[in-house]
């Protein structure tokens, strides 16, 4: 079997006493949906910004596509291949949907020392931009302004603008927190179109949107994985029904 | 749809501007006022450091409070070049670009480690260091400055010994600064800034290291900086550590904000304004500085995009009446 795309070993990370991230060790296989669930406070966010580079661990190493990718910065780790979407909606906002998404694209197509030609006038990168707002369903709205969209439909341009980038894996960190049931549906259609090609690693709330969507899930409490296995393992493990899925469903 | 709304007024505004500048010699002499074309000489060497402040804090959002270093950097470049009696004009302008581009890059890559209150201090305790440092360079003249005795030497029509041939060459160097701060504004570089300013985090997490992209804004604006410096050295004739205190630093701001932060004439605009409004309620009273603080003060109130910003808006309300 080949090599697990992303593989955290030992990951540890301590606020004061209290660990947020403890002895956390997972591997991501090329190809899959994963999801991360767990109850508030479980540490998921701090475990996402430990792999997106944007938090450094204790201890413990971050490895992707063979590579130990530990001491790299949030950038370095984009530009290898790993895109996240953030959980508070995160554009530049004075830009259009069109000019923010060709900042993804831009980030992929060289270096951007460039300071004479208008990038308005780079063909290339614009027919890329206006692909990946059709994919995500924004063409028609190429023009706005991202502030003067709605709440679901930037979290679409986000998914959009870390597609643009061609990761290797996407991690999107609650993509769907804030929207509305319609707006929800929309997004779990986008990401199960996604599956067909892309390693996603997917820290959700909405349930029926991880069952829906994931081949394997973990569930962390108190900065541990308790459980790490497809939908229905997961499901039946007590400890798992005890700690988090009974009290949801009670 | 009548002409008059097809015209855009700021475009006008700024057309007109440029005219009567490009004509400004031939106008100061028919008035018969040649001093006035000293006053806008000096006027338009701070423009030209303004529009390089607006390269970062403008475009990027970086608020340095020791801009002013630079012209220091550059004036000095002349004067001591001068001192050791090498008056080569290109020689001049290569020494202020490469030693304010090497202050800044170090100074920037330090500085751009901080954020917000943190970057205004550093910055400005940088251009302070600069400024202790020539005040205490006894050879040069310490604080009571150092004369420079004759002009940057430039071959047939570049010259600059008339006051007519440096107020060409520092308009020109004030467009063309104009125009590299337009083009870079909507090139690949520009957009890269512009969506740092707004959103870091974003940024980085495309894929962009930030950082490397600030620190060669700073250092390219640096470098624009020196050649306002350069010619400020040759206008003046005389230098000292005093162009490059805080304080200037600070009114190269206040122009900026005056004219419109982020946009590419405001900062000509704002400094226009406000050196042409010193320069007149100087000559009506003694206590000139209290009107003219009130009225910056009234300025700044009456919109937060300055100068370029209300012309964007009269721009609008006449479209919508017309």
């Amino acid at each position: 079997m080949a090599d697990p795309l992303l593989q955290l070993q030992a990951l540890n990370k301590h606020y004061g006493g209290i660990p947020a991230t403890d002895n956390l060790s997972l591997d991501i296989e090329s190809g899959e949906v994963h999801a991360i669930i767990g109850p508030n406070g479980a540490g998921k966010t701090t475990l996402i910004a430990q792999i997106a580079g944007s938090l450094a661990p204790d201890s413990g190493r971050v490895v992707f596509a063979g590579e130990d990718i530990t001491q790299l910065d949030v950038a370095q780790r984009a530009r290898a291949g790993l895109a996240r979407s953030f959980q508070i909606t995160s554009l530049i906002l004075p830009m259009t949907l069109l000019e923010n998404m060709m900042l993804a694209v831009q980030a992929r197509s060289g270096h951007s020392f460039r300071f004479w030609k208008p990038v308005s006038r780079e063909q290339g990168m614009r027919e890329s931009a206006m692909h990946y707002l059709q994919q995500v369903g924004l063409a028609d709205r190429a023009g706005l302004l991202a502030s003067a969209i709605s709440h679901g439909e930037q979290r679409q341009l986000e998914v959009g603008m870390a597609l643009a980038m061609q990761p290797r894996m996407l991690l999107l960190d609650e993509p769907m927190a804030g929207m509305g049931k319609q707006e929800s549906a929309r997004m779990v259609e986008l990401l199960a179109a996604l599956k067909q090609d892309k390693t996603l690693l997917l820290v959700e709330h909405d349930m029926d949107a991880v069952f829906f969507l994931a081949d394997r899930l973990s569930v962390l409490v108190g900065g541990r994985l308790i459980a790490t296995g497809s939908i229905d393992e997961v499901r039946q493990n007590p400890e798992v029904q005890r700690a988090y899925l009974g009290e949801s469903h009670a | 749809m009548n002409l008059r709304a097809l015209i855009r007024l700021r475009a006008l505004v700024y057309a007109v501007l440029l005219i009567l500048l490009a004509i400004a010699p031939l106008l100061t002499d028919l008035a018969g006022k040649p001093f006035m074309l000293d006053v806008l000489s000096r006027t338009l060497v701070l423009a030209i450091a303004v529009v390089s402040l607006n390269l970062i804090l403008g475009f990027g959002g970086m608020v340095s409070l020791g801009h002013a270093a630079y012209l220091g950097i550059g004036a000095y470049s002349v004067g001591i070049a001068s001192y050791y009696d090498l008056y080569q004009g290109w020689l001049h302008i290569a020494i202020a670009l490469t030693s304010s581009g090497l202050f800044a890059l170090v100074t920037g890559a330090i500085s751009l480690r901080t954020r917000g209150v943190y970057f205004i201090m550093i910055t400005m305790a940088f251009s302070q260091m600069a400024y202790f440092a020539l005040v205490s360079l006894e050879a040069y003249g310490a604080d009571d400055g150092l004369v420079i005795y004759g002009r940057s030497e430039f071959p047939g029509w570049l010259s600059m010994q008339d006051s007519r041939g440096l107020y060409y060459w520092i308009l020109g160097i004030l467009l063309a600064a104009l125009l590299f701060n337009w083009r870079l504004l909507n090139a690949r570089f520009g957009r890269v800034l512009f969506g740092a300013m707004h959103n870091d985090a974003r940024m980085q997490a495309l894929g962009f290291s930030t950082y490397r992209y600030r620190l060669a804004a700073y250092v390219i604006s640096a470098m624009m900086c020196s050649l306002a410096g350069v010619l400020f050295g040759n206008f003046n004739g005389f230098i000292s550590p005093d162009i490059m205190t805080w304080t200037r630093s600070a009114e190269l701001i206040f122009m900026l904000i005056v004219g419109g932060v982020g946009s590419i004439f405001g900062p000509l605009a704002g400094t226009l304004v406000f050196v042409l409004l010193e320069e007149w309620l100087s000559t009506l009273w003694t206590y000139w500085h209290l009107p003219f603080g009130l009225l910056l003060i009234a300025l700044v109130l009456a919109g937060k995009g300055g100068i370029d910003d209300w012309l964007k808006r009269l721009e609008r309300v006449r479209r919508r009446n017309g």
